[in-house]
């Protein structure tokens, strides 16, 4: 085990996360058992006010996952030094079979989180509050996953054994090794980017059909999470070598540190936002078959629509950047 | 948007207005919110920056050290290993090298004694570390004379004094030539303190280290790489154990914060109400109520790494001095390096800010919750 | 038109000190002139304000404004209504001790975010017509009572309600301060606005701008409701 303050923070940090989730889900159990929207009783008051409650705690709650997401790589980055054939996260994660799948779970309690906050967001628009319990079934689904998170996050750092000898983004992420990583990585650059580019203009047909003609909703929420995941292959497959300007290096967390002008944190933020807010759209616009919603959450899904496409763009504008504007010239090698 | 950064300005505008109206109410808090992080900010920047020195001091030296061990014991190892080493593959130079350590009872401390690889002082000439050349008042043209092995008197003349990016690297360093370095500590030539390799391909390092263990039974190879390795886990484990000291504070600190944030008077449950009867809505208190907790945050946070920051890089840690005091007579003016680092700031953030938010969020809302007709009542 | 209907309200429901503050109101008010609502202490006059100024739910019964339903509403809506249609002017002024008469008067305005120097021109135009410009600066506590009451007024009238509820206005003022403040209400009619005045004051009801007068007892209306 290593204690160090950034394990103490991250799991302390769990650990109140955990806290804050849990009385939010006692309170939302309250709220569903005695809601009674057309009472005028003060107990009906007194959930009303709950609501407030719940969704400041749900708030800071993702805010905090988020935070700790970005620290949780950057430990990781800091405490590659101490495993033998660990250079950055990569080896980290690779160091303990519960590595990855916590990368995993946090990056699932931030989409679901943000998701939440949407529905949550939409349902207050209505006097009626017609989502409080399709919102509040949610949210102890989310509980769950937040409990998981933060176990496994602790069963990560208290397993690490420094003695043992891990593999790195370099052996990992090779187009010579075995696994996943590797597959990705090995991936024929033209036909990743390709790939990535595609699913943008996919992503935007998709996009543009619903501020328009209000249609697609799932569709597009469906191309934002394949742009979503093509982008993170492009990524590993040829952004990342053009931002490192190394020609064998595909590692996506080095991405963090390396670059200029932070690109790697401009990547990943346009990405995640723009995916988490795809995400949102593909649950909202269902909702416009909720009658005192409709009009609400019709505009909320087209607006969504509207900023996610514009992160995604961002995204790509940023990974064209780091592409064009890189030394690194594979003319030649790849075309 | 506009109208969202509006109102956000406007609730901003008068949270800060609400505590400058009620300063004593939220001096205490500030105050003891800032010695948490300045506690809290300065271990981490401390043991940080021994952290970095050590890798600076590391970062020069050779990526393998190859020790002579007789009966589990350091000895000196004669030139002749050097020969079995370079011929192993992937070896690109070795190197003997000759160190030593020499108690000085006028100033009760340990002195490096080191013969350089190259540029190495003529004979009857040394180069000193500042901090010795402080502590024996030396300037450059002195002489310094210490007792050799076999008891005569040694005198050389400062020709230099070391330059470095860590006062912690050369502090106490005696740079001397071969000659006056055996000649002083009576060591025959052809004999070494150890031999230093490096290699040619940094990932083959395990390999040469394996081979050389086999060509050399009677020596341990010492990688680089583990010495980083166990100093990383070191200082992380200490700054671990402080920090877990620290976590009651903590604990007392976001009791304290909830104490504060719950305990309001009757002057500012009036004041909520009014403003919820003249048409402030529930969510409005809350988020001006969390402004007032971003401004204490940002604020307590601010002063207490300002105050760490000079504490332990323009002060010397002066609090820390008594810990210091026991590592070594020749170090008391430690001046690190000043940096800042992101995920310092971000765990110490994960340290201060959250528990305090966390502390106050149940209480907030309670306040913000406060009946709209209470005022009329 | 404001339309009580069966109008009733609990405090503690359910508890054993239980008590009805409002026992089946039904009454409706013409959206002009100035009505007041009279009747002893304890009688559920100021109950009853607060449930038409959207400050508090009827715990049954039914509320229209203008054949909208404002009753049911959950607080984030109430507010919402509130501050769009309701100026409010309490019996103890209830201003904020340390902020200036000005801050207090744009204060009600800070959570529809409108632009700041406008909001300044409005609140200074405010306080010109009520005669309280000079006083702009002055820290609210240093006000006198009438000046009070007047930068109470201004307040409520900030967000340009089309209904002013003045709960008990004049028990803090001397009978020459309650005129003054009559006068101001009186002006406030001639604006087109509606002023709903509680008090037990018969220099209010009797007063000769009153166009109706609704007497409460014990929770419930004392004669017809309607007007
Ligand atoms: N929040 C409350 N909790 C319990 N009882 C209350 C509450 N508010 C009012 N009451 C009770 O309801 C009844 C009506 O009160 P209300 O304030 O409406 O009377 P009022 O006519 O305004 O009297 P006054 O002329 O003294 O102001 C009173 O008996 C009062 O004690
Ligand atoms: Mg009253």
């Amino acid at each position: 085990m290593l204690i160090s303050p950034a394990f103490l923070a991250l799991n302390g940090g769990a650990m109140l996360v955990s806290l804050l989730m849990l009385m939010a889900a006692g309170q939302a159990v309250q709220v569903l058992r005695h809601w009674d929207i057309k009472s005028g009783s003060e107990r009906q008051l007194a959930l009303e006010r709950r609501t407030y409650l719940i969704a400041t705690l749900v708030t800071w709650s993702v805010a905090a996952e988020l935070v700790a997401l970005l620290l949780f790589l950057h430990t990781a980055e800091s405490m590659s030094s101490q495993f033998v054939g660990a250079m950055c996260a990569t080896g980290v994660l690779n160091a303990h079979a519960l590595g990855w799948p916590v990368l995993g779970l946090k990056i699932a309690v931030f989409f679901a989180g943000a998701v939440w906050l949407l529905v949550n967001q939409l349902d207050n628009k209505s006097p009626v509050y017609p989502l409080v319990r399709l919102k509040y079934a949610l949210l102890l689904a989310l509980l769950p996953l937040v409990l998981v998170q933060a176990l496994a996050q602790l069963g990560f750092f208290l397993g690490l054994n420094p003695d043992l000898i891990t593999s790195c983004c370099g052996s990992l992420f090779t187009a010579e090794g075995e696994g996943v990583a590797a597959e990705v990585a090995g991936i024929d650059p033209m036909l990743s980017l390709a790939l990535m580019y595609g699913s943008g203009v996919a992503l935007l047909a998709a996009g543009m059909r619903y501020p328009w003609e209000g249609r697609c909703g799932i569709v597009y929420a469906l191309a934002g999470m394949l742009a979503f995941a093509l982008a993170l292959v492009a990524i590993v497959s040829a952004v990342a070598l053009y931002v490192y300007e190394h020609p064998h290096h595909h590692c996506p967390f080095c991405l963090l540190k390396a670059g200029r002008g932070f690109i790697g944190y401009w990547l990943y933020l346009s990405l995640f936002a723009g995916a988490a807010l795809a995400l949102g759209v593909g649950v909202i616009s269902p909702l416009r078959r909720v009658a005192s919603i409709s009009a609400v959450a019709d505009a909320q899904a087209r607006r969504l629509t509207t900023v996610s496409l514009g992160l995604f763009a961002l995204f790509y504008l940023i990974a064209t950047f780091a592409v064009v504007g890189s030394n690194l010239t594979m003319e030649g090698v790849w075309w | 948007m506009t109208a969202f950064v509006r109102r956000q300005r406007y609730l901003l505008e008068y949270s800060l207005s609400a505590m400058a109206r009620r300063p004593g109410k939220h001096l205490a808090l500030l105050l003891v919110y800032t010695l948490i992080v300045f506690l809290l900010a300065s271990v981490m920047l401390f043991t940080h920056s021994l952290q970095r020195e050590t890798r600076l001091v590391l970062a020069g030296s050779p990526e393998l050290i190859v020790q002579r061990l007789v009966a589990g014991r350091h000895e000196l190892i004669p030139a002749g290993h050097l020969e079995r080493i370079a011929g192993i593959r992937g070896v690109r130079a070795a190197k003997g090298r000759l160190w030593g350590y020499f108690y000085d009872p006028a100033v009760r401390a340990n002195y490096t004694l080191l013969v350089p690889p190259d540029d190495a002082p003529a004979a009857g000439e040394i180069q000193i570390g500042a901090a010795l050349a402080r502590i024996r008042g030396l300037a450059l043209g002195d002489y310094l004379s210490l007792r050799g092995a076999s008891g005569e008197p040694f005198a050389w003349r400062v020709a230099g004094l070391i330059e470095s990016d860590s006062e912690l690297v050369s502090a106490d360093l005696v740079l001397m030539g071969e000659a006056d370095f055996r000649r002083f500590f009576a060591i025959a030539p052809g004999l070494y303190t150890d031999l230093v390799l490096s290699v040619r391909n940094p990932r083959e390092v395990l390999t040469v280290a394996e081979k050389v263990s086999l060509a050399l039974p009677d020596s341990r190879p010492i990688l680089r790489e583990e010495i980083l390795r166990t100093y990383d886990a070191v200082f992380g484990w200490r700054q671990g154990v402080v920090f877990v000291l620290l976590v009651g504070a903590i604990l007392a600190f976001a009791i304290f914060a909830w104490d504060r944030a719950s305990g309001l008077s009757g002057e500012e449950r009036r004041e909520i109400g009014i403003l919820k009867a003249i048409g402030w809505e529930t969510a409005d208190v809350l988020r001006m109520k969390l402004w007032e907790g971003a401004v204490l945050s940002l604020t307590a946070f601010l002063l207490g790494y300002l105050l760490a920051y000079l504490h332990v890089f323009y002060a010397s840690a002066a609090l820390f001095e008594p810990v210091l005091k026991g590592w070594a007579v020749l170090y008391p003016a430690f001046n690190p390096v000043p940096f800042v680092d992101g995920l310092q700031v971000a765990t110490l953030f994960f340290f201060t800010v959250f528990p305090y938010t966390a502390a106050t969020l149940v209480p907030i809302w309670s306040a913000a919750i406060t009946d709209p007709d209470s005022v009329m009542r | 038109m404001i339309e009580l209907d069966d109008v009733r309200k609990a405090f503690n429901q359910g508890r054993p000190n239980e008590l009805w503050a409002v026992r089946g109101v039904s009454l409706n008010l013409p959206l002009k002139g100035l009505h007041v609502l009279k009747g002893p202490s304890g009688s559920g006059k100021t109950t009853l304000l607060a449930m038409i100024g959207c400050l508090s739910r009827p715990t049954a019964g039914r509320i229209r404004l203008d054949g909208r339903l404002i009753s049911n509403l959950p607080e984030r809506f109430m507010t919402e209504v509130r501050r769009a249609t309701f100026g409010f002017v309490f019996q103890q002024f209830n201003l904020i001790r340390g902020l200036s008469v000005l801050d207090n008067v744009m204060l009600p305005a800070y959570p529809l975010a409108p632009d700041a120097g406008e909001l300044r021109r409005r609140a200074l135009a405010l306080l010109g017509r009520f005669g309280i410009a000079a006083r702009a600066a002055h820290k609210a506590e240093w006000l006198s009572g009438g000046e009070a009451q007047r930068a109470a007024v201004c307040r409520a009238m900030i967000n340009d309600p089309r209904i002013l509820i003045a709960d008990e206005p004049t028990a803090n003022l001397d009978s020459q301060r309650s005129q003054e403040l009559l006068a101001v209400l009186g002006e406030l009619v001639a604006m087109g606005k509606t002023v709903l005045v509680s008090s037990h004051d018969p220099l209010v009801f009797e007063s000769a701008g009153v166009s109706h007068v609704v007497e409460l007892h014990d929770g419930r209306l004392l004669g017809g409701g309607s007007c």
